[in-house]
C-alpha cells in the first residue's frame, strides 16, 4: 500500500499529485512558494492569463460545499488557461447513489487532465489519487481532518512575503486543532521549512492526545502561548463543537482563546495575524483585530490563487515530462 | 469428499493440548469418533489412509466469531462458501454471530442456519443468538427459545448496549437459562463515529478516532454486572493491553470471564493503517504496538484463551472508498491458522499453546465436549504442514471474501487434511 509521499511523487521525486505536506521535504516545498512568487504579479496585469495549461482539463470535484476554495482553484485554473469543470458532486452523483469510484470513471471518460478534490472524508483525496488513471493528477483541496495542503502552502507563503524568512520565526495556532485539517497540514510545512518553534493553543478537548508528536509546544493558556510570537493563525471554530460537549459556549471560548488587540500586545510587535476564512467575529477573533493593521487574512486569500496556480503548474509539468519521457 | 467410515492417520505429530500430548503416532477413526491411537483397535481395517508423515494432526479448529453473511448479505458470502473455507482452513467448529438480516432472534433463523451448515456439510456452525430482539438494545430476546434452537451463546456483537440497566437484565435472564453471553466491549459514545485507534497515527491521519478507553470503560462496567448478576461473560475480540490486565485480575479473582482476540490484533498495528489502507479498517481498530504486545502475551500466559478469525467477508465495492467510508472487517478464515502458527515461529508461544488456543481454549469457553481427541472424542480433525510456506494472494483465498490485509505475506502452516465427525471434508490436491 503506497503512502502519502510516494503516491505524491514520481520516481524521479517531482510532485504527481498534491495531497499532504507530510513527506514532501523542504526543496520541494520551498519549490512551490518560489513558483507562487512568479505567478503573484499575473493577477495585477491586464490581461490575467499565462497559457501554461491551454489545453488542459482541470475538474474541481466538490464532494463538501466551499466557496472560497472553490472559486480560488477555479481562477488558478483559469488564469493558467486551463478549461475548468466545477462539479458540485453533492448534489448530483452520490445522491442518486453513485460511488466515489464510478464518479472518477466517468470523468476519466471525459479526459480530465487533473481532479481538484474536497471530500468530508479522510483519505478522500488519496483514495482517488490511487484510483485515478496514469498521467492525472490529484490536488487535495481538504479532506475530512485530515489534509489541506494548498491552504497550508498560501499560509507559508503569506508568512514568507511578511517575514522573508521561516528559521527563527514562532507561530502560534489557536483554536481547534482536533477537527482541522489547515492545522495539521500547517504543522507539518512549518517543521518542514524550519520555524523554530510551532504552539498550538487551544483547550483538551480540541487537541489530540498525541499533538506532541505532531511537533508542536502545546499551550491552554492563551496568554501565555502567544507570547512573543511571529505569526498568529486562528481557525475557525464550527459552531457544532457547542453542542458536541466540547465547549460550554461561545461566549467562554472568546473570553479565554479570542483574540483580542489587548491579548495581541503580548505577542511580537512585528507579529501577524492569519486566518483561513470565514471568520467568526467576537468568537475566534475581535473585529478591531480582523481587520486591524496585523491581520494579513484578505492577503492570504489573494496568495491563495498563486500558491493554487503553483501546485497546478507543477504537477501538469511533471505530466509533461512524463509524457516526454514515455516519448523518448 | 470422502465418506468412508475407517480412516487411520499414520505417523503424524499429534498435539492434542487438552490431554497434554505431543507425540508422533497413529489414530484410527471409526462412526466420527477417536477409536484408537497407537495401535489399530482388533480387526480394524482402515478405507482410507492418511500419511501424517511431516504433519501435525491436532484437534479442528474451533473459532468463535465468524460471519457467513447469510442470510441477508449473500453477496459477500453464503454459508456454503465460508463454511467450505473453514473447511479448507482446518476450521470444523465456528460460530456465526447474530447480525444477518434478519436478525437471529428467533428459532427460526437459528434453524434455518443450522439446517444450511449441515447441508453444506464441511463444518459444524453454531449460531448465536441476539442478545436483544433486533438487536436494538431494549427488549430481551427469546433466550431459552434461541438455546433450544441450538444458539450456543448469545451477543449484541457489533452493538453492545449501550442502557446499563438493560445489559445487566440481560446478563440476570440468560444467567437463568445458564447461556454464555458474548459481548464485544466497546462504549458507543466513547468511540463515536470513529474508525481509528485515538493515538499518533489517527492524529496526523486525522481520522476520527475510538479510544481505547471506549473498550476499558466497557469491560469494567461488564466485569461489576458480571459479578453482581453471577452470569457468565465472554469478552470478544479484546484490542487493548489495558483491557487484557484487567482480565488477569479478573481471572485472579476467579470470576466467570473469558476472552479472545482477532489473530489480526496479534500482527498488525496502527501502523498499519498507514496510506489509508481500507483493508486494515477493523472494529476494535488496530491499536498501539505496546497494545499488540500486551495481547501477545496474555495469550501465552492463556489469560485470554482463544483466539479467533473475526472473518469479516466483503465484496470489494465494501472497501472501495475512503478508509472511513468503508466497512470493517478482514476476511481471516484463511489466515488463522497460519497466523498463529507465525506468532510460534516470533517466539510468543509454543506450538501447542498455539494449538490450545485454536481447540480446547474455545471449546472449554463454550462448555463443548470437542477440541480433544482422545479416545471416544469426535473426531474433528485438522492435519496441517507447519514448515511449508505460502504466500497470500488475495484473490486466491478460498472465502468468496477478498479483503485481506496479508497480501504479500509469507506465511507458515497449510492444511492438508480436515475431518469433520471422521469424514473428509477438505483433502489437499
Amino acid at each position: 500500500m503506497s503512502r502519502g509521499p510516494s503516491l505524491q511523487l514520481d520516481d524521479t521525486g517531482r510532485l504527481r499529485h498534491f495531497l499532504t505536506i507530510d513527506g514532501l521535504n523542504r526543496e520541494l516545498l520551498t519549490e512551490i512558494l518560489d513558483t507562487a512568487e512568479g505567478f503573484a504579479g499575473v493577477s495585477e496585469r491586464t490581461v490575467k492569463k499565462v497559457p501554461l495549461c491551454r489545453g488542459k482539463i482541470v475538474a474541481n470535484l466538490f464532494f463538501e460545499n466551499s466557496t472560497r476554495t472553490r472559486t480560488t482553484f477555479e481562477l488558478a485554473g483559469k488564469r493558467l488557461s486551463a478549461d475548468v469543470l466545477n462539479l458540485n458532486i453533492t448534489a448530483s452523483s452520490t445522491s442518486k447513489g453513485e460511488t466515489l469510484l464510478d464518479t472518477l470513471r466517468n470523468l476519466e471518460a471525459m479526459h480530465v487532465d487533473m481532479f481538484v478534490v474536497r471530500h468530508a472524508v479522510s483519505g478522500a483525496a488519496h483514495f482517488i489519487a490511487r484510483h485515478a488513471a496514469p498521467g492525472v493528477g490529484v490536488i487535495n483541496a481538504g479532506d475530512g481532518r485530515h489534509a489541506h495542503p494548498t491552504q497550508a502552502m498560501l499560509d507559508m507563503f503569506t508568512i514568507r512575503r511578511h517575514k522573508g524568512e521561516f528559521t527563527g520565526l514562532r507561530v502560534a495556532i489557536v483554536g481547534d486543532i482536533l477537527h482541522s485539517r489547515v492545522a495539521r497540514s500547517q504543522i507539518l510545512a512549518l517543521n518542514t521549512l524550519g520555524v523554530s518553534e510551532v504552539r498550538v493553543i487551544a483547550p483538551r478537548t480540541l487537541l489530540p492526545v498525541e499533538a506532541r508528536s505532531l511537533g508542536v509546544h502545546i499551550y491552554h493558556d492563551m496568554d501565555e502561548g502567544i507570547r512573543d510570537v511571529d505569526v498568529v493563525i486562528m481557525l475557525r471554530l464550527q459552531k457544532e463543537r457547542m453542542q458536541g460537549a466540547m465547549l460550554p459556549s461561545e461566549h467562554e471560548y472568546y473570553r479565554l482563546f479570542g483574540l483580542t488587540e489587548a491579548r495581541l500586545a503580548a505577542a511580537d510587535s512585528e507579529a501577524i495575524v492569519m486566518h483561513p476564512g470565514p471568520i467568526n467575529r467576537g468568537v475566534e477573533m475581535a473585529s478591531e483585530v480582523a481587520d486591524g493593521s496585523r491581520s494579513v487574512i484578505l492577503q492570504q486569500v489573494s496568495y491563495g490563487i498563486a500558491v493554487r496556480m503553483a501546485v497546478i503548474s507543477i504537477i501538469i509539468g511533471t505530466q509533461n515530462q512524463q509524457g516526454q519521457d514515455n516519448k523518448g | 469428499m470422502n465418506n468412508t467410515n475407517k480412516i487411520s492417520i499414520l505417523q503424524g505429530r499429534l498435539i492434542d493440548p487438552a490431554n497434554g500430548v505431543d507425540t508422533v503416532t497413529d489414530i484410527h477413526i471409526e462412526n466420527g469418533k477417536v477409536a484408537a491411537i497407537g495401535e489399530a483397535p482388533a480387526d480394524f481395517q482402515a478405507a482410507t489412509i492418511i500419511d501424517g508423515n511431516d504433519k501435525v494432526v491436532c484437534p479442528g479448529i474451533i473459532d468463535l466469531c465468524a460471519n457467513l453473511r447469510e442470510p441477508g448479505a449473500e453477496y459477500k458470502a453464503t454459508i456454503a462458501s465460508e463454511t467450505a473455507a473453514a473447511a479448507h482452513s482446518g476450521i470444523t467448529t465456528l460460530c456465526c454471530p447474530p447480525d444477518t438480516l434478519p436478525v437471529i432472534d428467533t428459532p427460526a433463523i437459528a434453524g434455518q442456519i443450522k439446517h444450511k451448515a449441515r447441508k453444506a456439510g464441511y463444518c459444524r456452525v453454531l449460531p448465536l443468538g441476539a442478545q436483544t430482539q433486533g438487536l436494538k438494545g431494549e427488549k430481551l430476546s427469546e433466550m431459552a427459545a434461541l438455546k433450544g434452537a441450538g444458539c450456543i451463546a448469545i451477543s449484541n456483537n457489533y452493538a453492545p448496549l449501550a442502557n446499563t440497566l438493560v445489559q445487566r437484565r440481560t446478563l440476570e435472564y440468560a444467567a437463568t437459562f445458564n447461556l454464555l453471553t458474548i459481548i464485544r466491549s466497546n462504549d458507543r459514545h466513547l468511540s463515536d463515529q470513529g474508525c481509528a485507534h485515538e493515538g499518533k497515527v489517527a492524529d496526523r491521519l486525522g481520522l476520527p478516532v475510538i479510544p481505547e478507553a471506549a473498550e476499558t470503560v466497557a469491560v469494567a462496567r461488564d466485569l461489576a454486572l458480571g459479578q453482581t448478576t453471577g452470569a457468565a461473560i465472554h469478552f470478544h475480540t479484546l484490542s487493548s493491553a489495558s483491557a487484557a490486565h484487567t482480565l488477569a485480575w479478573a481471572r485472579r479473582e476467579k470470576r466467570r470471564v473469558t476472552a479472545d482476540v482477532a489473530i489480526h490484533q496479534l500482527h498488525l498495528t496502527e501502523m498499519d493503517i498507514e496510506g489509508f489502507d481500507s483493508n486494515t479498517h477493523v472494529l476494535p481498530p488496530l491499536r498501539s504496538t505496546g497494545d499488540r504486545d500486551g495481547l501477545r502475551q496474555a495469550v501465552a500466559e492463556n489469560i485470554i484463551s482463544a483466539i479467533c478469525s473475526d472473518h469479516q467477508p466483503h465484496e470489494a465495492d465494501a472497501k472501495a472508498a475512503p478508509f472511513p467510508a468503508t466497512e470493517p472487517g478482514i476476511s481471516g478464515l484463511d489466515t488463522l491458522l497460519p497466523l498463529t502458527i507465525k506468532l510460534v515461529h516470533e517466539g510468543v508461544m509454543d506450538l501447542n499453546s498455539a494449538i490450545a488456543r485454536l481447540t480446547i481454549g474455545p471449546a472449554e469457553i463454550l462448555g463443548l465436549p470437542l477440541g480433544r481427541l482422545q479416545v471416544g472424542a469426535t473426531a474433528d480433525i485438522c492435519i496441517f504442514d507447519p514448515d511449508t510456506y505460502w504466500t497470500v494472494v488475495p484473490d486466491q483465498l478460498t472465502s468468496q471474501g477478498k479483503n485481506t490485509p496479508f497480501g504479500g505475506w509469507e506465511l507458515p502452516g497449510i492444511v492438508t487434511h480436515t475431518l469433520l465427525e471422521g469424514r473428509i471434508v477438505y483433502q489437499r490436491d
